[in-house]
């Protein structure tokens, strides 16, 4: 039989085996195994190398405190680094390999630092790579890199998908063991709300690890039956393979469920975990206890766990890790260990440090012992036993259980800033200042006993709930203290493990101390105790006992690190859920993107519109040769652009002219009904903000525009005002940028193309320049008409209900098509108000005021506006301020880029002589050469002059002149056309 | 962080967007004689207390309400949360 | 009569999944009504007359042909059949006088129906509503993706309507498909 250490019982299912490897090799397991109670059953002890030194490991828990056994889980995309084989539920078809070795895993290369612990202590790294400097990061970096780590990614992918959900209840219960699950009975019998998340796939908690019996029947048969009654509730949800990885603000908790973590592969559609938030009036935690080891020489060999593992994999799992066994304990928890293991049939010998230990019938127990030291290159082989008269034994044994007490599992009342405080019966730390609305029950709060665990519970749950009357009879259950003297350690042990995952022993913490770093968060960073995967859930409290006893000190002055989320480890998958790749946000797309599709427009995304770049055509080669065509045609015949994209907020009520008066620094409230104007936002400081144009449709309703980039921050501002400065203004706002579909038709034949489509009169006479107006369009439809410019040409923007905006460009296209009409992009609209000087976010860029702009006079000194006031600032006023210029080489091949900065002719190039920097910068078509638009001092005084424009970064120096910004039609005959 | 707006009751606080000290209701009068000085306390000047804050937080993915909240910066405690236009009127902005 | 043609805002036909069915509602035109300063006395007035009864906080009116619910303070929603869309903001504008603002919400919302008996399980994985708490002609704007949405329990039974941003229809239409394959 292969499964040689497999014994009889358990709750495994012996009818399903399934086959799994582990490195390469088969073997067989059950379901209901974990990969590490499969491995042991097989008499695979072995199954990682440690960090640092590469000593052989096997697993030290059957829990996720685990801090040896982590295996590389699946293989190629799925590949998952730094699993722990003791929480990993077994699947068929299972691959998983032993990582941080170099050749086999029984014989690795790098175990040569095994040899070298007395110079690799606490401290190496910082101590030996300091010099020479030159050597960091050509050298000592990448040898520690490749050294270093457990696991490694598999690079690829992550084909899986991970999802988020929110889930609201009257009480979350976190531990399904007996405090957990009769707090989730007492509570769901009472009719609230109620979920029960457990991390593990069965629930139960330690009942499923114990023999201890309830209502006479097993603890583990009592969890079955309970947990069926509350999964047949309606206001029940039980969350197995559950995680709650944090306790945040309000009775929020985040939970990380499994969902297919258990099979090959998730089912088509499935997410592989989801990410609970959790949203609870009460909480009871009942997290349970995880008991602690016992430092001694060479206690980390394959083989030697904590006492309660052996007990778990003997009873939950029906494996015997070896025939002979020695428990080595300093409280009465270890004798249940031992009685529970002689019962399975094995050969158990205790040594217990506790020279009033009780003696036992069944087995041997030598009292007032201590292990010393232990033997076996691969797993453990012999151990060594100091008598209580001095003299020593060596026992030949393949497993060693330490019983070193349990510490409550306090991690999630941390979380909220609270400290636990130190139980000395226990000799442990128990819960102290908890979150909002949490409780805590059972052995989470130093309850140890079963009966106490189930009694706590219920009371947990009753006064979460504040539920009245009489008490339910609880069921019964055995109650024993468990009697521990504190030992942590064993006198003169050097090379003794606290924390297996990091490899720090006690020889390691007297060094630290030694050194100075005596605050337990110095012990943590010189000598890494407590941190990577397993956070020091096995450690800790050990790593403090030594510092107090050094410091001649009590454990609790010493004090506790400081627990964080998350509980456990979490994939970074589940936190990004469904937002990577093309779904890392929502898309917006514009009314013409299905016919600019078919157009084969390139878009771009802006925010998270996608908006047409340019309309490449065949034969065409570049970016610019598109977008220089665009520019051309519009501005020789007529093109369209779709500017569905811009912000537009409809203000309306009898103020809405003061509330723009307000929100405006130029004024608004003498604007006449069907006429627009261009607005400068300022904020409260006196810096620009946003600008766009105001539509007077009537005398209590206008259409604002805003920015693409900043519709939503200026929708917030506007309500800004209008809630918390105005709150008695007569003025309502609704943001309807996604309700109408707004296109703007340019170019000296936009009329002609326009007049086939409007229902109305739009001569110039008719609807002159900055006009506006509700109009029809095609006959009927109802439709907006603005004649406003970006461009600098004759220019009317046209919008219509949404849903018929596919319809519209269509019928603009149709109606200009005698014209050579031309459809462009967000590039040639950008290189259009470049030539016309106008400013985009480019310009008002958090930095620039309404006079740097050259705009200084708009804003009204005949009222008060946002920003008006600080505007006038004398900082803002100096002589030389910025002002906004044009900029064009002297010689036409060069470039002018963005970003490049303005210098005086045979001035020093650096910072204290800067002069100014250009914002915006293209080729002009219709110039036939770059051109730019720049801030210069004093820029309206220098235009005609010659400076020299520099970017040292990207190798850029040439000599331009200084011009006017806008470069084209400056009279702005075009628009009045 | 919840936070029990007036009208909707519990809302996550990841719907709201946050503008910091409700102090901004304030606004000095622009026709006072020290009013640059006036305005530039009300805005670059802010407390920063370790203890009750009133901020205000806007219900962007909600009611579009803004809202001044009291909360405690160091527990994270929410005394008190009111509409920002009741608070608005009471500090005499309604003229 | 203007001949420009109306385009859905997804156009995509009904699709079950598991026990789930999602479909594009395009029957609904919509306005929002805001009642001006001073007057939310006589504007609920109108509004229980076109309503029946004025939405409550949180609440809608769910009634043929006009349905309606309540966006913000002083601000509800109105839905009526499509076939009225052309006249629905002036006829409420005619209604509702200088009571209130009326603004054209037509184009501006992408409305799916979601149908089965999945859907809790799948709201759960799609926004942070108490879906099970909630009861036919709750409302709640919420976030589906980073999307502002409304989202209306239209029966107990099994039926929730979505009222997302229509230049994110294909977005949401696509976190609603794969929120109901996770759950199928």
């Amino acid at each position: 039989m292969s499964q040689k250490n497999r014994i009889a019982g358990g709750q495994i299912d012996r009818d399903t085996p399934l086959n799994f490897t582990f490195d390469g090799k088969s073997y067989e397991g059950h379901a209901g195994d974990t990969l590490a109670s499969a491995l042991l059953a097989n008499g695979v002890r072995l199954m990682g190398r440690s960090f640092k030194y590469h000593r052989p490991r096997g697993p030290l828990t059957a829990g996720s405190e685990e801090p040896n056994a982590l295996v590389q889980l699946r293989s190629g995309a799925r590949q998952e680094p730094n699993t722990r084989a003791t929480t990993t539920e077994l699947f068929g078809g299972l691959t998983a390999t032993s990582q941080n070795k170099l050749g086999s895993l029984s014989f690795d290369l790098l175990a040569v630092n095994d040899r070298f612990s007395n110079f690799l202590t606490a401290g190496f790294y910082y101590k030996t790579f300091m010099w020479p400097a030159a050597f960091w990061e050509k050298v000592y970096e990448p040898i520690i890199r490749r050294a270093a780590g457990l696991g490694s990614l598999s690079l690829e992918d992550d084909p899986d998908v991970y999802d988020k959900g929110f889930l609201h209840c009257d009480l979350l219960i976190i531990g399904a063991g007996p405090s957990g699950l009769m707090a989730a009975l007492t509570a769901a019998r009472s009719g609230a709300d109620v979920i029960l998340a457990d991390e593990d796939f069965r629930m139960g908690g330690r009942l499923n690890s114990e023999t201890y019996e309830i209502d006479a029947a097993s603890g583990a048969d009592w969890a079955r039956k309970t947990v069926a009654e509350l999964a047949n509730m309606p206001n029940v949800r039980l969350l197995p393979r559950t995680t709650v990885i944090g306790a945040f603000d309000h009775g929020i908790y985040g939970a990380v469920e499994r969902v297919s973590d258990h099979v090959a592969t998730p089912a088509s559609g499935k997410p592989r975990q989801i990410l609970w938030r959790i949203y609870s009036q009460k909480t009871v935690l009942a997290a349970g206890a995880i008991e602690r080891p016992i430092a001694f020489d060479n206690n980390d060999r394959p083989g030697i766990m904590t006492a309660s593992a052996l007990r778990s994999y003997a009873n939950r799992f029906g494996v015997a890790v070896d025939k002979r066994t020695v428990i080595f304990t300093n409280n009465d928890d270890g004798h249940r260990s031992a009685a529970d293991l002689h019962a399975k049939g094995v050969r158990v010998i205790v040594i217990d440090t506790r020279m009033d230990a009780r003696k036992s019938p069944d087995y041997e127990v030598l009292v007032g012992a201590q292990v010393i030291n232990t033997l076996g290159r691969l797993g453990l082989t012999f151990v060594t036993v100091r008598l209580a008269d001095g003299s020593e034994r060596t026992i030949e044994c393949g497993a060693l259980g330490m019983a070193g007490g349990w510490n409550p599992n306090v991690h999630l009342t941390c979380h909220q800033r609270g400290r636990p405080t130190w139980n000395n019966a226990l000799a442990a730390f128990v819960p102290g200042a908890l979150p909002v609305g949490m409780l805590v029950a059972g052995a989470a709060n130093g309850d140890l006993s079963t009966a106490g665990a189930l009694a706590g519970g219920a009371a947990a749950a009753r006064k979460a709930l504040g539920l009245r009357g009489r008490l339910p009879a609880l069921p019964l259950a055995e109650d024993a203290p468990i009697k521990v003297t504190p030992f942590w350690y064993v006198e003169g042990a050097s090379r003794a493990w606290l924390d297996q995952q990091n490899d720090v022993t006690v020889k390691d913490v007297k060094l630290s101390y030694q050194e100075g770093f005596k605050s337990v968060e110095h012990l943590k960073r010189y000598t890494t105790l407590g941190m990577a995967t397993d956070q020091g859930k096995t450690s800790n409290v050990g790593g403090l006992a030594i510092m107090a006893e050094l410091a001649g000190k009590d454990i609790p002055e010493v004090g506790t690190t400081i627990f964080r989320p998350p509980y456990t480890p979490v994939a970074i998958g589940a936190f990004g859920g469904r937002h990577r790749g093309q779904e890392f946000h929502p898309k917006r797309l514009t009314p013409s993107h299905g016919w600019a599709e078919e157009q084969g427009a390139v878009f771009v995304e802006v925010g998270n519109w996608m908006r047409a770049q340019w309309f490449p055509k065949p034969g065409e080669t570049s970016w610019r040769e598109s977008v220089d065509r665009e520019v051309l045609a519009t501005r020789g015949s007529v093109g369209v652009c779709d500017v569905t994209t811009l912000g537009k907020v409809d203000v309306q009520g009898q103020d809405a002219a003061t509330f723009l008066n307000m929100i405006y620094c130029n004024g608004f409230a003498k604007l006449p009904v069907g006429k627009s104007r261009y607005g400068l936002m300022l904020r409260e400081d006196g810096i620009a903000m946003d600008d766009g144009t105001a539509a007077r449709l009537a005398e209590d309703h206008f259409v604002v525009t805003t920015t693409t980039a900043n519709a939503v921050s200026v929708y917030r501002h506007m309500e800004f005002v209008r809630q918390c400065l105005a709150p008695d203004l007569d003025v309502q706002l609704i943001s309807t940028t996604e309700s109408w579909a707004q296109y703007a038709v340019a170019g000296p034949k936009a009329r002609r193309v326009l007049e086939k489509i409007v229902d109305q009169d739009i001569s110039n006479d008719a609807f002159p320049f900055m006009a506006c107006a509700n109009i029809t369009v095609c006959g009927g439809l109802r439709a907006r008409l603005f004649r406003i410019s970006f461009s600098g040409e004759l220019a009317f923007e046209i919008a219509v209900p949404t849903a018929y905006g596919d319809a519209l460009i269509r019928r603009i296209m149709t109606a200009g098509e005698e014209f050579d009409i031309t459809p462009y992009g967000t590039e040639a609209l950008g290189v259009m108000r470049i030539e016309k000087g106008h400013a985009t976010g480019n310009e008002l860029n958090g930095t620039t005021t309404a006079a740097n702009l050259g705009m200084g006079r708009m804003v009204s000194t005949k009222k008060d506006s946002i920003g008006a006031i600080l505007s006038r600032r004398s900082g803002l006023n100096t002589a030389d301020d910025l002002r906004a210029v044009g900029i064009k080489p002297i010689n036409h091949d060069d470039t002018v880029p963005a970003g490049s900065h303005l210098m005086n002719t045979g001035a020093p190039v650096d910072a204290a002589h800067d002069q100014g920097y250009v914002t915006s910068a293209c080729y002009s078509p219709n110039l036939g050469h770059h051109i730019a638009l720049a801030f210069l001092k004093d820029g309206e005084n220098r235009i005609g002059d010659t400076m020299r424009l520099v970017s040292p970064l990207t190798g850029v120096d040439v000599e331009v002149e200084i011009c006017s910004a806008h470069f084209i039609d400056p009279e702005g005959e075009r628009l009045r056309a | 962080m919840i936070i029990d707006h007036p009208l909707l009751g519990p809302r996550d606080s990841a719907e709201f967007t946050y503008m910091g000290d409700a102090r901004l209701i304030e606004r000095p009068s622009p026709d006072a004689e020290d009013a640059a000085a006036a305005f530039y306390e009300y805005a670059y000047l802010r407390d920063n207390p370790a203890g009750l804050h009133r901020e205000l937080w806007f219900h962007e993915a909600g009611d579009r309400s803004w809202l001044v909240v009291t909360r405690n910066t160091v527990t994270h405690e929410i005394a008190k949360v009111e509409l920002a236009t009741d608070v608005a009127r009471a500090k005499g902005r309604s003229t | 009569m203007h001949d420009l043609m109306l385009a859905p805002a997804l156009g995509c036909a009904p699709q079950t999944i598991g026990t789930v069915t999602i479909t594009e509602n395009t029957g609904v035109a919509l306005a929002s009504v805001a009642a001006r300063h001073g007057k939310s006395a006589s504007c609920e007035r109108v509004l229980k007359s076109v309503l029946g009864a004025v939405p409550d906080i949180g609440k809608a009116v769910l009634r043929d042909p006009e349905a309606g619910f309540w966006m913000g303070p002083d601000q509800w929603m109105i839905g009526a059949p499509m076939e009225t869309h052309e006249t629905l903001a002036d006829h409420l504008k005619t209604k509702f006088g200088a009571d209130a603002s009326i603004t054209e919400q037509s184009g501006g919302w992408v409305i799916f129906d979601v149908v089965g008996e999945k859907m809790p399980d799948m709201c759960e994985i799609l926004c942070n509503v108490p879906i099970r708490k909630m009861d036919a002609g709750d409302v709640q704007r919420t976030l589906i993706h980073q999307l502002g949405c409304f989202v209306i329990r239209r029966t107990n039974a099994d039926h929730i309507r979505i009222l997302g941003p229509r230049s994110s229809a294909q977005s949401l239409h696509h976190v609603l498909t794969t929120a109901a394959m996770a759950v199928a």
